[in-house]
């Protein structure tokens, strides 16, 4: 059987929320395995990241080099082919970093690779079963993986629930020894945080969220319409902010921002995974769109099949007339 | 500055409803309306203002068959010097990996600078840029959204999360996989790409390109997909069924019900 290995982040001391995930998937590929958390960086921060594993993962491998106190894939994908054993299975998280890493790892240890896995259904002789989505969403297929030479495993944030109840006293090896010299031609130089934009989306309990489905610019303003009617803010799905219709700091999701409203309007959204991890706090959800296939409708409270563009100017004025304020 | 563009044609969501077919083992492909993928369409769109700065050549290629020349020829319209078809029975049922091996021989074939990619299809794994790089023993990067060339190398922006980006600077020869929403692709006309009709696309084979038949098609391939399905529905949206002016009724009701309105 191959051992199970599960690539941990952590950030000043802190392992990401993800390692629950990450250790829950690894437990559906094989239920007995004992998974190894592997984890690199440098310093007090690497082991205080490395002891907060203890009661979670059986062993945790801790991989400590100066030139890793910043996570750039180029170098983590070196460290870890000196330590990770030939034929082994390793989970990561598909986010940018396991974006970055996964896929360039695979080929240089001659592992399979399957990404943004969503379900795995379990080992059968050489094949890891697996459920990976296409299309943005709106169909799912079975995977079968070859993990006769290893495999390198990125699952989607968000998809493996974590396990209550998992305690151990693992302890923490040292395979800093694994790693010579690391070298990359890709240098880290800084990170940019994210301008805050004219409305800041995430402080409103109504949000007016448009997607691909507003068509145009010029469209935009509909939604304007209706927000202002009720006291709302607009906000976005990325082909929007990609189009350049709407500012960056107006779109939800994981590469966007995290808002907590009470009521989202989802007009025009498909409902790609990306866009509602950007949605939290369980809000009650209202879709219109015109695809009544779009998986929108499979997290919605409430689903319209309509034209956005003919729907909301008809939500507006009946808005209006409700609340007393006359059209401009 | 020789750049080369990996693109593919694939369905448009944004056109199809994707239905499955009645065996589970395909989309049903009829009646769909194909495009470029649309990372891969800022992907050129890239290229060819990073060549229109600093000079050189961009190239187009793809993996697949005859049909595929639609996108390769709209690229043309849109101002690659050059297209290449890369194309063989023995391709077939290639999985990432395949297919970032059929390119890394082409490659070899060539000289190029600098290799983009989409970040991901919307049938893909978000995976052929980072084997393609790793095959040919060139530092790669994922997710860019901002490109500026510096002497032998470049500085590249990368989307994390929350809307920050990480800088890097990455030497030449490198692969990139391209963010949406980096540039505003050009748009390209019937008149466009009826210009450029007459210019020869060359197709290459498997020998031409000489790719390790082992390495490439269904044999080769590690993961194999099985069947297409719908998952089960979790409990799903309640669907209005009214008209347009019950249903903007009820919304608002629920609106209000729901706390949203003061």
């Amino acid at each position: 059987m191959a051992r199970i290995f599960a690539y941990i982040v952590h950030r000043g001391g802190v392992v990401d929320d993800s390692a629950a995930e990450l250790l829950a998937a690894a437990k559906k590929i094989d239920r007995t395995a004992s998974v190894t958390a592997i984890l690199t960086g440098w310093g007090a921060d690497l082991d205080a990241a490395c002891d907060s594993l203890r009661s979670s993962f059986g062993e945790t491998w801790k991989i400590a080099n100066e030139t890793l106190s910043y996570p750039n894939a180029e170098l983590v994908r070196q460290a870890l082919l000196g330590a990770l054993p030939a034929g082994s299975i390793l989970v990561v998280l598909h986010d940018h970093f396991g974006i970055d890493l996964s896929p360039g790892l695979s080929i240089k240890w001659n592992a399979a690779f399957v990404s943004d896995v969503m379900g795995i259904e379990g080992i059968d002789g050489n094949s890891l079963n697996l459920v990976r989505q296409e299309f943005g969403g709106q169909v799912s297929t079975h995977v079968r993986c070859d993990i006769s030479s290893g495999a390198v495993i990125n699952i989607r944030p968000g998809a493996f629930k974590p396990e209550s109840g998992i305690t151990t006293s693992g302890e923490v090896i040292d395979k800093s020894f694994t790693v010579s010299t690391l070298t990359s031609r890709r240098r880290y130089i800084e990170t940019i945080v994210a301008e805050a934009g004219d409305v800041d989306i995430t402080k409103h309990s109504v949000l007016v969220s448009i997607g691909r489905g507003i068509q145009e610019k010029e469209n935009v303003s509909i939604a304007e319409e209706l927000a202002e009617v009720l006291g709302a803010a607009v906000s976005c799905s990325r082909p929007v902010v990609d189009a350049k219709w709407m500012e960056k700091s107006r779109q939800v999701g994981s590469s966007g921002k995290t808002v907590k409203p009470k009521v989202y309007l989802a007009f025009g959204i498909s409902g790609a995974f990306q866009h509602l991890a950007g949605i939290k706090g369980n809000p009650f959800l209202i879709a219109v769109n015109k695809n009544p296939k779009a998986p929108i409708f499979q997290v919605a409270d409430i689903g319209i099949v309509d034209d956005i563009l003919e729907f909301v100017p008809v939500l507006t004025e009946k808005a209006r007339e409700l609340r007393g304020v006359s059209a401009k | 500055m020789e750049i080369l563009v990996c693109a593919r044609r694939v369905p448009d969501t944004s056109e199809n409803e994707i239905e499955i077919n009645a065996a589970g083992s395909d989309i049903e492909r009829d009646e769909v309306v194909y495009s470029i993928n649309e990372a891969d369409n800022y992907a050129v769109e890239e290229a060819l203002q990073i060549r229109d700065r600093v000079g050189g050549n961009v190239t187009v290629v793809t993996v697949g068959n005859e049909d595929d020349e639609e996108i390769l020829r709209r690229q043309l319209a849109m101002g690659a010097n050059q297209a290449v078809l890369l194309s063989d029975d023995s391709f077939s049922g290639s999985d990432g990996r395949g297919i970032a091996a059929i390119l890394a021989a082409f490659v070899q074939k060539g000289h190029y600078d600098l290799i983009l990619t989409g970040v991901q299809a919307d049938d893909g794994g978000a995976q052929v840029g980072g084997m393609l790089a790793a095959m040919l023993d060139y530092p790669f990067a994922s997710l860019a959204n901002s490109i500026q060339v510096g002497e032998g190398k470049l500085r590249v922006s990368r989307e994390i999360e929350s809307g920050n980006r990480e800088i890097n600077e990455i030497d030449l020869p490198c692969v990139l996989s391209i963010q949406t929403g980096i540039n505003e692709p050009r748009y390209v006309g019937m008149r466009g790409i009826r210009q450029v009709a007459s210019v020869p696309i060359p197709a290459l084979g498997a020998a031409d390109v000489g790719v390790d038949q082992t390495a490439v098609g269904d044999a080769g391939a590690r993961v194999k997909r099985v069947d297409y399905f719908v998952p089960a529905l979790s409990k799903g949206a309640q669907i209005l069924h009214g008209s347009r002016e019950e249903n903007a009724d009820q919304v608002l009701e629920l609106v209000a019900a729901k706390g949203g309105l003061k």
